[in-house]
């Protein structure tokens, strides 16, 4: 197994992680979208989703370290990649104006970070209930007399703050950024390229980038423009 | 044309190195680029003064030799050309020119606008040839190549080796130069026994000499004057997840 080892540790093969990872990361992105886009048809849609992904127990832990997993190889090869690019440039040029280079593929470390900043402080906000703990305690009370976690109201609350609201729809245009670069990117890093589909792909790859910050920043925009609120006797 | 240029001097591989700008006055727009620099140098020596070293061979863009990062562009404005080709017309009169070495960890400056590019030699020393028996020669056109790959190997083999790839590259990656070289073999029949351990070895030997990484730029296709595609990049990572996949350790 050393050789392989070795091999992913080479410069094709710490691209190969970053494009596997990058891609179980996007797959996770357009999943995660598509489950909270249910906030749209109300807060037993949202809510009834919740519950069902809390139920899933230990199913849920693996799915989390498998993420977690993913996340930590993906941030962290990409950083040595980075250090190592820097590296190979000791001297910058005086003049350096690019060729053809994209705003998306040159801010791919920045946008990334960023990301990775946000992402941390959306756990703290919506999974760890660190930001607006009020708004992480609310529960809903079945017609059944149960209870469960009332995350709808939790997540109205959250963008009824223009801050956090335009905080989100910020970190969703970098994302935006990154995923723009990275979704087309991967298919010549893994070697799927074909030169006849290389347009066509990278075409597709901007549509998925518009697509997931127009499905992401609808939310807190349709909350913050008063399209969605709290349910009749909520308050936080 | 009257011309002002801030060219990069640097006394030796360990001096810091600073642009120095200089009036090129009278210059005709029907001079190389390269012309340009000898007249420039002409006047330096007259003036008693040290002339600009730069690189340059055969002057008709098949060598490899020249190199310079005009403006911040390897070659200059135009498109598949390399600077002994590029010509002052592509200037207007009274632009001030940047001249750049190539720059990268890989190519240390020996002089001014002179680099070393042997990382390059010993890239193809890893890998980047052909192993044959000598002995009688067989016939010609015994072995059949179809026209698609002997011309997209062609289409490889028109690399100078010039590193244009590099210096555009804002990683300083070495990735279509060695694409490319394994490319030209993964076509042939002649390729195809060291195919494997030919790609491991190469891409090993590149990331020994401290090029950086790809990330899909871009820039290396657009600087190269022999207009390498970077599908050949793709190509390259398809053959070295296959070489690894089966065993090879280069």
């Amino acid at each position: 197994m050393n050789w392989l080892l070795r091999s992913l540790q080479s410069s094709l093969g710490k691209k190969f992680l970053v494009a596997v990872t990058g891609l179980a990361l996007l797959g996770f992105v357009v999943t995660h979208m598509l489950g909270n886009l249910q906030i749209f048809l109300g807060r037993d849609a949202l809510n009834a989703y919740a519950a069902q992904l809390k139920a899933l127990g230990g199913l849920l832990w693996v799915a989390r370290a498998g993420l977690l997993a993913f996340f930590v190889v993906h941030v962290a090869t990409a950083i040595r990649i980075s250090l190592e690019n820097r590296a190979a440039r000791p001297v910058r040029y005086a003049v350096d104006p690019g060729i053809q280079r994209t705003v998306s593929a040159r801010g791919m470390l920045v946008t990334g970070l960023t990301v990775f900043a946000f992402v941390l402080y959306h756990l703290a906000h919506f999974t760890w209930g660190w930001v607006m703990t009020d708004a992480h305690m609310l529960t809903e009370t079945l017609a059944d007399g149960t209870t469960r976690h009332d995350v709808f109201s939790m997540v109205v609350a959250g963008f009824q703050q223009p801050l956090i609201a335009l905080l989100y729809v910020a970190a969703m245009v970098l994302l935006g950024l990154h995923i723009r670069h990275g979704s087309w990117s991967f298919v010549q890093t893994l070697g799927l390229n074909h030169h006849k589909f290389a347009p066509a792909i990278r075409a597709a790859a901007a549509g998925l980038a518009w697509l997931i910050v127009l499905g992401n920043i609808s939310m807190p925009l349709a909350v913050l423009f008063g399209a969605i609120g709290l349910p009749d006797g909520v308050t936080v | 044309m009257n011309l002002t240029l801030k060219v990069w001097r640097q006394d030796g591989p360990n001096d810091a190195g600073r642009l120095e700008t200089y009036d090129a006055p009278d210059v005709s727009p029907d001079m190389s680029f390269l012309e340009m620099l000898d007249v420039v140098n002409e006047r330096l020596i007259n003036e008693g003064r040290t002339p600009i070293e730069f690189d340059h061979d055969c002057r008709e863009g098949i060598c490899g030799m020249c190199s310079l990062v005009i403006n911040g562009v390897p070659h200059g404005p135009q498109r598949a050309t390399t600077t002994c080709q590029l010509h002052m017309r592509s200037f207007k009169d009274g632009d001030t020119i940047a001249i750049e070495p190539w720059r990268a960890k890989a190519f240390p400056v020996v002089k001014d606008l002179v680099v070393d590019r042997s990382s390059f030699d010993r890239i193809i020393q890893a890998g980047g040839y052909a192993s044959v028996n000598t002995g009688g020669a067989p016939d010609a056109n015994a072995m059949l190549i179809g026209k698609e790959d002997a011309d997209t190997a062609f289409d490889a083999a028109a690399c100078i080796g010039c590193g244009a790839c590099v210096a555009a590259c804002p990683n300083a990656s070495a990735m279509l130069f060695v694409a490319a070289k394994v490319a030209h073999y993964a076509h042939l029949p002649q390729g195809q026994p060291e195919r494997d351990r030919r790609t491991v070895k190469m891409v090993n030997s590149m990331d020994a000499e401290g090029f950086g990484n790809c990330r899909n730029y871009y820039e290396c296709e657009a600087a190269c004057p022999k207009e390498i595609p970077v599908k050949f990049i793709g190509n390259m990572n398809r053959d070295f997840i296959k070489a690894v996949a089966a065993g090879n350790e280069g």
